[in-house]
């Protein structure tokens, strides 16, 4: 490499390391998380190992308890029986409070082969489903999460099912952020598109007035954004006062306009629009107005005209906008929590619960990969049938 | 010259060491708790008090509830909050998971008698690494003035919408919902969780659930639910007992609370592990734990001591006189029915009945 070339790649080396560290290591890591968790595996081995022997049907053998009740007894001590039972107690739920005072009390208990010793303390250490549990959480790499995230589940043979129809949650949240999505990117289309006509059209000094009111609330915090909605859409808000007063809706009738999916698709849209409007404004600013005035001289009308004429040279725009829209709505998290309530959630929400409140990073990783994995496939295909040259975003 | 201002930086040095020594003396500690009308009665009833005997300074946060952000703080090694006021399954799996120091109970205050610490606690409230202070329930309440004609009065009316039709509201969460829908649906309160042990036991909670849920508008924060009531946004929701009396008592509001049925929850100290407060920290926990303290904060806010000798310390509300035994959860008039909320079935079942809950909500 001679001198320039090395001065660019020092040049670019600060952005590298910045995308490296603050990108692609979380994104990495909650990656690994999603197929990798040890804990079990390393809290445990010498019991995973004999129960990898056992055939599955019956209670394992004396050394598998012998090794467990040793194995646990040292988690114990290192402060790690928490977070070891917490993992079994996902796969089967009810574990965790026998793993946890199971050390304790064994320690009271007489000496002797383990296994009397731990049916005596529960039941359950006799039950085939505790150490299967305690096998599958003790697997370090590991599909559980991307199963669970599909609302699928592997049944004792290893062949993959469904879950009960009463635990299956992932699936339609992932449906109905994609239908969240559309939908927002569909509306901010249809109201960005005349929008950007309009600015790119009018004379220098209405299209920078136009271009203002595009771009202040832009610039405006997302938050104080989405709670305006809340004073505006809420049955108590000012466009149901309107609307009382106007006499269109009665007082006790009053419309459920937020906390539902109306407010989430009403909000997103409004917030999301601007990045449908800037793309739209910057192909059609470059299309010369007088273009339409020549193909109507030739005899067109105005759909004829615009259909053959304009909107081919829009759709790179649209693309591009609409590819913008739709990757951020489906991503979006704050809005849906404010103003979705119950109807209005998306599969973002429950990666945030996942990883604030369940503390399920595994999963919160699964599902976090399913949505980056479909964005890269919307991506790709956009590329096939548009191509990503053509994006221009200002 | 160089000489001068040598000397100089060195009298800088010593004046802002001297300063960096000020702010020692003064130590300082961040509690955290659950705002609303229940931070102003701790603040009142023991944080003001224990700043005045020790000089240590306390600040209060708000939180809503939850391990996230002790674990964050406790995994990443950067400590700011020194003690959190839990519930009791958060205090639980806090405990196990190592986010919370140890405590011995023999270092908590003894009782005024002089009884010690573990035999003046009732049972079930001091556990490994955190320290009961009240009990508070969960009940549910209606607006007097929006209920004409027959008055709910058990927990079956709150699940009976042909008598009493309108919205209801609840907690967002399965805990505590799933009991009352199954102490409605006729399950004798001692075998609630015996029958929400087995899957059709929670099957039968969610089905009761069905019978409401298309009336029902979620609460989060503790401080919604008399808002609701006020603003007639529901006919009755449930809500924490406490929350309904300052409402009741210090707003004048026409609520009233149906006792049958209640849950009743302790509230659980905490202090996180690895804070660099801890002595500090011990200390507050000791001051916030006595009777004194605890009786102190019933004077506020109807929530009762969970230590024997505090029970008789209880007297009468500080700003406005009214006598707070019978508005407390634990007094023997309130309610037929007391459920006493199972943490440890609550720490093994948590995870599985919110994906439960979440599923059955986007039915």
């Amino acid at each position: 490499m001679n001198g320039a070339g090395l001065r660019a790649a020092g040049l670019v080396l600060p952005l590298a390391a910045f995308i490296a560290v603050t990108f692609a290591l979380p994104l990495g890591t909650m990656l690994v998380r999603s197929v990798y968790d040890p804990t079990v595996a390393e809290a445990m081995p010498e019991t995973l190992t004999r129960l990898g022997e056992w055939d599955g049907a019956g209670m394992p053998d004396e050394v598998v308890y012998s090794r467990a009740a040793a194995e646990l007894a040292r988690a114990t001590e290192q402060g790690t029986l928490g977070q070891v039972a917490s993992r079994i107690n996902r796969v089967r739920s009810g574990l965790r409070s026998l793993l946890v005072r199971t050390p304790r009390q064994l320690r009271d208990s007489p000496a002797g082969p383990r296994r009397e010793a731990l049916l005596a303390i529960d039941e359950r250490w006799g039950d085939p489903e505790t150490w299967h549990a305690i096998r599958t959480a003790g697997d370090p790499l590991t599909a559980r999460h991307y199963l669970h995230a599909l609302d699928l589940d592997r049944a004792r043979d290893g062949s993959i099912v469904q879950r009960p129809a009463e635990e299956r949650v992932y699936l339609r949240l992932f449906a109905r952020t994609f239908a969240v999505g559309l939908a927002v990117t569909v509306l901010c289309m249809l109201l960005g598109y005349p929008i950007a006509y309009l600015i790119a059209h009018a004379s220098a000094r209405n299209a920078r007035w136009l271009l203002a009111f595009v771009l202040v609330p832009f610039w405006t915090s997302l938050l104080v954004r989405t709670t305006s909605w809340i004073v505006l859409l809420q049955t108590q808000g000012v466009v149901n006062d309107l609307l009382v007063t106007v006499g269109l809706v009665a007082d006790d009738g009053r419309l459920a306009l937020v906390h539902n999916m109306t407010g989430t698709l009403v909000a997103m849209t409004h917030i999301l629009l601007p990045f449908m409007v800037l793309p739209l404004y910057s192909v059609m600013r470059g299309i010369p107005s007088r273009q339409m005035a020549a193909a109507a001289s030739l005899g067109a009308g105005f759909f004829q005209a615009f259909r053959r004429v304009y909107w081919p040279q829009t759709v790179p725009g649209v693309g591009a906008g609409s590819l913008l829209v739709f990757i951020l709505a489906i991503g979006y998290y704050i809005t849906p929590a404010l103003v979705g309530g119950q109807s209005g959630q998306l599969i973002s929400n429950f990666i945030a619960y996942h990883m604030q409140t369940s503390l399920n990073w595994g999963l919160a990783g699964a599902l976090g990969g399913i949505l980056l994995a479909s964005v890269a496939a919307l991506y790709v295909v956009y590329d096939r049938v548009v191509g990503v040259e053509g994006i221009r975003l200002g | 010259m160089r000489a001068r201002r040598g000397a100089s930086v060195g009298a800088l040095a010593v004046v802002a060491l001297a300063a960096g020594c000020g702010g020692e003396a003064r130590e300082s500690l961040t509690a955290v708790s659950w705002g609303g009308s229940y931070a102003r009665a701790v603040t009142l009833g023991y944080i003001e008090p224990f700043m005045a005997e020790t000089g240590i300074e306390v600040r209060l946060e708000d939180y809503n509830g939850g391990l996230a952000q002790v674990r964050a703080q406790v995994e990443s090694g950067s400590v700011h909050w020194d003690v959190v006021d839990l519930e009791i399954a958060d205090a639980v799996s806090g405990c196990d998971e190592g986010l919370l120091e140890r405590i011995d109970p023999g270092m908590l205050s003894p009782a005024p008698d002089g009884t010690p610490a573990v035999d003046d606690f009732l049972p079930e409230t001091l556990l490994e690494c955190s320290v009961g202070t009240l009990f508070y329930s969960t009940v549910y309440a209606y607006n007097d003035e929006r209920v004409p004609g027959e008055k709910p009065a058990t927990i079956e009316d709150f699940f009976d919408l042909e008598r009493f039709p309108g919205r209801r509201g609840m907690r967002r969460t399965p805990v505590v919902n799933l009991e009352f829908a199954l102490m409605a649906d006729g399950v004798p309160v001692e075998a609630v969780y015996d029958v929400l042990d087995a899957p059709e036991g929670v099957e039968r909670a969610f089905r009761k659930l069905d019978t409401v849920k298309d009336q029902v508008v979620w609460w989060e924060a503790g401080a919604q639910p008399p808002q609701m009531l006020a603003d007639g946004e529901v006919v009755m929701t449930t809500a924490y007992n406490g929350r309904i009396f300052n409402a009741q008592v210090l707003e004048g509001q026409p609520l009233v609370i149906v006792w049958d049925g209640q849950v009743l929850d302790t509230g659980q100290l905490g202090i996180v592990a690895g804070t660099p407060n801890l002595e500090a920290a011990l200390a507050f926990v000791r001051f916030a734990t006595s009777a004194r303290s605890m009786a102190a904060v019933s004077g506020y806010i109807a929530y009762s001591p969970v230590r024997g000798s505090g029970l008789p310390l209880v007297g009468t509300h500080v700003e406005t006189g009214v006598d707070m035994n019978p508005h407390m959860p634990t007094h023997p008039d309130n309610g037929a029915r007391v459920l006493t909320n199972d943490w440890l079935w609550w720490s093994d079942h948590m995870d599985a009945m919110n994906e439960r809950f979440s599923a059955w909500l986007a039915e």
